[in-house]
């Protein structure tokens, strides 16, 4: 297979100007007759739909909400990176890219990253202008704060809810766009299926929500922003109804999976407590600046913390890595987090978490002094786990969180499929191995704002399309098989609930590809998946009929994609031989136990072909060229 | 040793309504063994486990984000919108907060503009048409001066981010006697008015908004502040007082 990842040639910080420039124009009376379908409405799809729109193209914008201001980014708690040097602390366009690039382990391309790092000022002074109250100072300029270990101070925020705030501003310009008549909005609907007509992505088949109606919608081009997969491990941090469906449908239609294995875990979530639980709450990791990590030293110790003396209590991270200590980086908090939990340490009722102690902090700097870095925090905390974090310490655990893998996209963020856009975490492209805190807006508002309403005019005008109704067969064959997946989830009417399945799920991926992954472990879970997938068709049960409201159908038909998807993850964390960012091969670890990369034999893409149900997906690489810096090995011992 | 998890048994008396046109009622279902651990959406979800084992249909409720920010969940449960628990969602209210034995009214937000759409889901569309008819800034993307080129009081800047923390959940309609949607249109309005950026526009937006949510059903404020009380986010009156000012101010500024 031949994949080109169309960088434009050039110094990196002329490739994007030289693009922009060489990416030909579509003519603006002419831009009214493109139609384009929006999958999705967080901060990629939002901006796509809204900056689009204002172009004058006319758009189709799908959600699975309720309304388009609900989409995940809206949780998005620390804030968005971006370059400006406001603080005069010695940043740079230059130094976010090189953090970027570093952050993820080498495993992203030079040219999408540099592009990512020139883009963020230029997110900043669009959001101010669309009013939103970002924190400030006492002499009115922009407040920034330095976030998830970086050095310099770069990250803009709006309390503990920047995302929110930046998605509510997206969603602003897009119902500004609704109104106009730019933007047909289809709250309610799920994809089911992309239709593909002559090798381009012309239109999709969606499920209306509401009637249980299958509709079909054509258009000159498809874009992609319906997030991550992090849902896979069933506890996550993300939404309910965040799923990776549509682009595993594109997966299954041709568009190649890229670094599927490469997933996000969180360190400082809060623990589940039981089999009830349906999700994992994140806060914010900077309680790791004054919090202070430990397990009872022996285990099987069931004392209330309280009652541990020092000298029981192991310091695991301070004692590991006496350098960085608490503060180490996402991946390595995690997996030390899990491994202790494994090895019989785990405190709380499930034993599945971890101290995160303040008592020292509140006794050197005063409670007063903690309150007003962690209030809310820890006020969060309390709400859900009722116990005070100023009394007793606070229980961890890592969750799921981001998922850096995604469909493959070139420069132009488009899929292998012409016509087919993938946009924020939905794509591959930007965080490698591992994504920096604040960076995911950051990512989906560069693409949603910045990239697309210039990429997709030079597609347009550089493309064929012949005219195209709903009629074509090709919807009809979609339409199809989508009736036909339902009505088969529905006739199996067998003893155990989607929620039960997806459970299993989860565990299976959390266990053996989760923070820390081998072969042997991998090479069980591919027999574990095949089972529960045989399972699944044989024995789920879902209530109700597929022609009205249904969630439990909704749920039972993502869990059908989750399932065959997560084979593809387990592929791909196999195939990579090495350990690299959130990539943790137990194999290929130093002799401190750090994470060992071989960039002789995997400085690549890794990418994923699809070759039909139970069928082993094919495997491409895309090499990854690094003219402007040069590859490091982190240490934080 | 920590204590084993209390577990509740509880009746719930919630609200069943096939759709829209059809006619609701309350069903009484005995719910055992509930984890004091448990958010009363996941008490929901381990219902919809029981009803669904046993055959019967699952009651239907939105949720998403499932931490209190994307205002999908609601429901009024014992006579509250989004329950007793001050400043929480429906989805950030812990069972813990019940009595073993309790019975438990739940009932969907309750407006003339939110049509039920299943159970305890309602067509909260409404609105979006009023974020519509002017909750934004009109500016397009690109040729944004610097981000620092316009200084903002930080005392403005909080007031502004004090109401934008509005998550659209519909609480304060489903509170009001009147079902006004007032705390959510002065939310927008107070920070967008507050805000340089916004302006140039206030006037114009301040009539639309209020044009649009008469349009659609809503009623008018009537002074209870039952929506304040019940505001997850704890946005203040003050807003619409704010409102009021921007509106009497757009009458005499704009000619119609």
């Amino acid at each position: 297979m031949q994949l080109d990842a169309k960088i434009p040639g050039g110094s990196l910080e002329e490739k994007w100007d030289r693009h922009r420039f060489d990416l030909k124009l579509v003519n603006p009376a002419n831009k009214r007759k493109f139609e384009i379908i929006v999958i999705g409405t967080g901060l990629a799809g939002g901006s796509a739909s809204a900056s689009l729109a204002e172009l004058g193209y006319h758009i189709k914008t799908f959600c699975i909400q309720d309304s388009p201001r609900r989409a995940h980014s809206i949780a998005a708690q620390g804030g968005i990176n971006a370059a400006k040097n406001y603080q005069n602390d010695g940043d740079s366009i230059w130094r976010l890219f090189y953090d970027t690039i570093k952050g993820g382990d080498f495993r992203s391309r030079e040219a999408n990253v540099y592009r990512l790092a020139q883009l963020s000022n230029n997110i900043i002074d669009h959001c101010v202008a669309q009013g939103i109250p970002f924190a400030r100072d006492y002499g009115g300029l922009l407040d920034n704060r330095s976030f998830g270990g970086a050095q310099v101070s770069r990250t803009f925020y709006a309390r503990g809810q920047t995302g929110q705030q930046l998605l509510l501003g997206a969603y602003g310009a897009l119902m500004r766009q609704v109104a106009a008549g730019n933007v047909e909005m289809f709250p309610r609907r799920e994809m089911l299926d992309l239709v593909v007509v002559n090798d381009q992505a012309r239109g999709i088949v969606a499920r209306n929500l509401i009637n249980g109606e299958i509709e079909s919608y054509a258009a000159d081009a498809v874009i992609l922003t319906s997030g991550g997969y992090g849902n896979i491990y069933y506890l996550s941090t993300n939404a309910e109804s965040s799923n990776v469906g549509a682009c595993f449908r594109a997966y299954q239609r041709g568009a190649l999976f890229a670094n599927p294995c490469f997933t996000q875990i969180h360190p400082t979530c809060i623990p589940h407590t039981g089999d009830h639980q349906s999700k994992l709450t994140l806060m914010s990791e900077s309680l790791r600046n004054d919090g202070r990590v430990w397990v009872p030293r022996n285990t099987g110790d069931i004392r209330e913390p309280q009652d541990i003396p020092e000298s029981d209590r192991f310091y695991f991270l301070e004692e590991k890595y006496p350098s960085f200590g608490n503060l180490v980086p996402r991946d390595v908090a995690s997996r030390n987090a899990k491994e202790q939990c494994d090895a019989g340490r785990g405190v709380g009722l499930t034993r599945c978490a971890v101290y995160l102690d303040f008592s020292d902090a509140i006794q050197r700097d005063g409670k007063d002094v903690i309150a007003k870095k962690y209030g809310n925090l820890f006020e969060m905390y309390e709400r859900i786990s009722d116990e005070s974090p100023y009394k007793t310490p606070m229980m961890i655990f890592p969750a799921s969180h981001y998922t850096m893998g995604g469909l493959w996209v070139d420069y132009n963020l488009m899929s292998n499929i012409p016509g087919l856009f993938v946009l924020g975490e939905a794509n591959f492209s930007d965080h490698g191995a591992n994504r920096l805190g604040a960076s995911a807006l950051m990512q989906g508002l560069a693409d949603g704002y910045f990239i697309i309403p210039y990429t997709i005019g030079g597609y347009f005008a550089g493309t064929t399309l012949e005219p195209i109704t709903t009629g074509h067969a090709a919807f009809n064959q979609a339409v199809q098989e989508g009736q036909a997946k339902l009505q088969r989830l529905m006739s199996i009417q067998g003893k155990r609930t989607v929620d039960n399945i997806f459970r299993e799920l989860g565990k299976i991926m959390w266990e053996y590809c989760g923070m820390s992954r081998n072969a042997e472990g991998l090479d069980k879970a591919l027999q574990l998946l095949q089972n529960l997938r045989a399972e699944f068709w044989d024995n789920v049960l879902v209530p109700g009929t597929d022609k009205n409201f249904n969630k439990s159908l909704e749920k039972a038909e993502r869990l059908a994609n989750s399932l065959e998807f997560a084979e593809t993850m387990v592929f791909d964390a196999l195939t990579r031989n090495e350990s690299c960012g959130s990539h943790f091969r137990t194999e290929f670890q130093t002799e401190e136990g750090e994470a060992r990369r071989d960039d002789e034999n995997f400085c690549h893409v890794s990418i994923w072909e699809y070759q039909g149900q139970e069928e082993r997906p094919a495997f491409h690489k895309e090499p990854l060229v690094f003219e402007n810096v040069e590859l490091s090995q982190r240490s934080y011992k | 040793m920590k204590k084993l998890p209390k577990t509740l048994n509880l009746t719930l008396k919630i609200w069943r309504q096939q759709g829209p046109q059809s006619k609701g009622r309350f069903e009484k279902i005995p719910v055992k063994n509930v984890s004091v651990h448990m958010s009363f959406i996941e008490l929901l979800d381990s219902v919809n486990e029981q009803l669904t084992l046993e055959g019967r249909d699952p009651i239907a409720f939105d949720n998403d984000c499932r931490e209190g920010i994307c205002g999908a969940c609601g429901a009024v449960v014992e006579g509250r919108a989004h329950g007793p628990e001050k400043a929480t969602t429906l989805c950030q209210l812990h069972m813990r907060k019940f009595s073993d034995g309790d019975t438990i009214v739940v009932e969907p937000f309750r407006a003339r503009a939110f049509k039920v759409v299943k159970d305890l889901v309602v067509d909260r569309s409404a609105l979006d048409k009023i974020i519509q008819s002017g909750g934004y800034i009109s500016v397009n993307t690109g040729g944004s001066p610097d981000a620092n080129a316009l200084p903002i009081a930080q005392e403005t800047a909080d007031k502004a981010m004090d109401a934008a923390a509005c998550i659209g959940c519909g609480a304060c309609v489903a509170a009001c006697p009147s079902a006004s949607a007032m705390l959510f249109v002065s939310a927008k309005v107070s920070q967008l008015a507050l805000l340089p950026q916004g302006k140039p526009e206030a006037a114009k937006r301040a009539m639309s908004m209020v044009k649009t949510m008469d349009g659609c059903g809503f009623g008018n404020c009537s002074n209870h502040r039952e929506c304040e009380n019940t505001c997850p986010k704890e946005i203040s009156i003050v807003n619409i007082a704010r409102l009021n000012r921007e509106f009497f101010k757009a009458s005499f500024a704009l000619e119609e």
